[in-house]
């Protein structure tokens, strides 16, 4: 496909097009996609998360321009929600980022979660692979997190930055199930502000008292990211992750995880969407939902018949 | 089921810091189902052509009341050009005197929304107008 050979060439229209036909799911996407595949698994995936307010965008930005010193090309997707009223977004994370705007060794792409329950990993996951096949050797997967789906994307990083900020009330209290266990880096940020080593103190304490320990002690770190300040050391750890990663062949046992739940989870959508296809096209949905109002019929029966049926066809 | 959106870039060339009318607009057009990507204050037009491109929009819409627009959105369209993405539709508003209206109309701009306009209308130009394949 001539703009997948364009992309691999660095040509950055054709890679932001590439995205779009994958986000819309356009029939030549997968055709796109298979072509990437065999270029896949050079780059480095950096998952950022954390709060609301934490800071995330502009430790991306100062991050981004650190790990630009080694000239290496970064990629930056970063996620921001969608309404689930209207479909639409504000995605307003480039704004932090300006700078990186005209650097010919960075692309950045704002992507709105759209809704769907696990459309947006889906979507994600591919994007990741295009920037990967493109030779972006940092992929970074800005989020807020908040919800199901951005832990999702976390979990298709190779390293995950959890980003914390002093005085959000009742700070370890707001950490969410799963956080602790997901980050491979803790960074405070904001750390002039009152209470950061309180934070910091608290992070090391629970970190100590997790059941299930790995070679990798999570660091916990501090920065002051609008001011440059702990964004070297950010990026050492960064590196010095993916070393450990690769050496522990952790790395691989990662990616394979990883390739599981994503084949699990292109099946079941795959399915979901041909079953609401056929739904749609019979155009009983009316004459079910009249049965099952009426009690004629139960959810469980119904869902049987369905699938009973998809078969016979 | 994926559905298309149209995505629009809202910018800010030049100097002036007013941005209320630039949210207000990003706020209508979310609320009508896009996916608006706001660059923030003072962006010059390669940064916004450059984010423009990456982003992959359907739409420009830039925002200025420092008068500098018969420059700078003009530029804007130039650079577009260049890049081969002549087919993102580029519309403006802000303070912009009628008079200028027929020139940068001429230049590429296809339509200038000035203060007052009804946030609908907009919505419904974008709709209407947009050049590229949904």
């Amino acid at each position: 496909m001539e703009l997948v050979q364009r992309a691999r060439q660095g040509d950055y229209r054709a890679l932001a097009r590439l995205i779009t036909l994958v986000e819309n799911e356009e029939p030549e996407a997968v055709e796109a996609l298979q072509e990437l595949y065999p270029y896949t698994g050079k780059a480095q995936v950096i998952g950022i998360t954390g709060p609301p307010g934490s800071g995330k965008s502009t430790l991306t930005d100062k991050l981004v321009k650190e790990l630009r010193r080694d000239n290496k090309k970064v990629a930056i997707v970063a996620v921001d929600p969608t309404s689930p009223f209207t479909g639409g977004a504000i995605l307003g994370d480039r704004i932090r980022m300006s700078d990186l705007n005209l650097d010919e060794g960075v692309y950045i792409r704002s992507m709105g979660t759209r809704g769907s329950l696990g459309g947006l990993s889906a979507a994600t996951s591919a994007v990741i692979k295009i920037l990967d096949a493109c030779n972006f050797e940092y992929i970074i997967i800005e989020t807020v997190g908040v919800g199901q789906s951005e832990i999702d994307i976390v979990k298709m990083a190779d390293t995950t930055l959890v980003v914390m900020v002093p005085g959000l009330g009742d700070d370890i209290q707001a950490i969410k199930a799963g956080i602790l266990e997901i980050g491979d880096l803790f960074i405070v940020n904001k750390a002039d502000r009152d209470g950061a080593n309180r934070v910091v103190y608290e992070l090391k304490m629970m970190l100590e008292l997790k059941s299930e320990k790995s070679a990798w002690e999570p660091p916990v770190l501090m920065a002051i990211s609008d001011q440059n300040i702990g964004i070297k050391e950010i990026a050492d750890k960064i590196k010095e992750h993916f070393n450990y990663l690769v050496e522990s062949n952790y790395l691989e046992i990662k990616r394979r995880d990883r390739l599981e739940k994503e084949i699990l989870s292109i099946v079941s959508m795959k399915i979901y969407q041909q079953i609401v296809r056929k739904i749609k096209r019979e155009g009983k949905l009316k004459e079910y939902l009249d049965a099952l109002m009426k009690k004629e019929l139960d959810p469980y029966k119904l869902v049987k018949q369905i699938f009973a049926e998809m078969k016979d066809n | 089921m994926s559905e298309n959106r149209i995505r629009v870039l809202v910018a800010k060339p030049g100097l002036d810091g007013h941005d209320r009318g630039a949210k207000v607009i990003a706020r209508a057009l979310r609320d009508a189902g896009m996916e608006v990507i706001y660059t923030g204050l003072r962006q010059t037009p390669e940064q916004i052509v450059s984010a423009a491109i990456q982003e992959d929009v359907d739409v420009v819409a830039m925002s200025l009341l420092s008068g500098a627009h018969n420059h700078l959105f003009p530029r804007v369209v130039e650079l577009l050009k260049k890049k081969n993405a002549e087919d993102v539709l580029v519309i403006g508003g802000g303070i912009i005197p009628e008079e200028d209206i027929p020139y940068l109309k001429e230049k590429g701009i296809s339509e200038i929304f000035t203060p007052g306009t009804y946030t609908g209308s907009v919505v419904e130009y974008i709709r209407n107008n947009i050049k590229r394949k949904l």
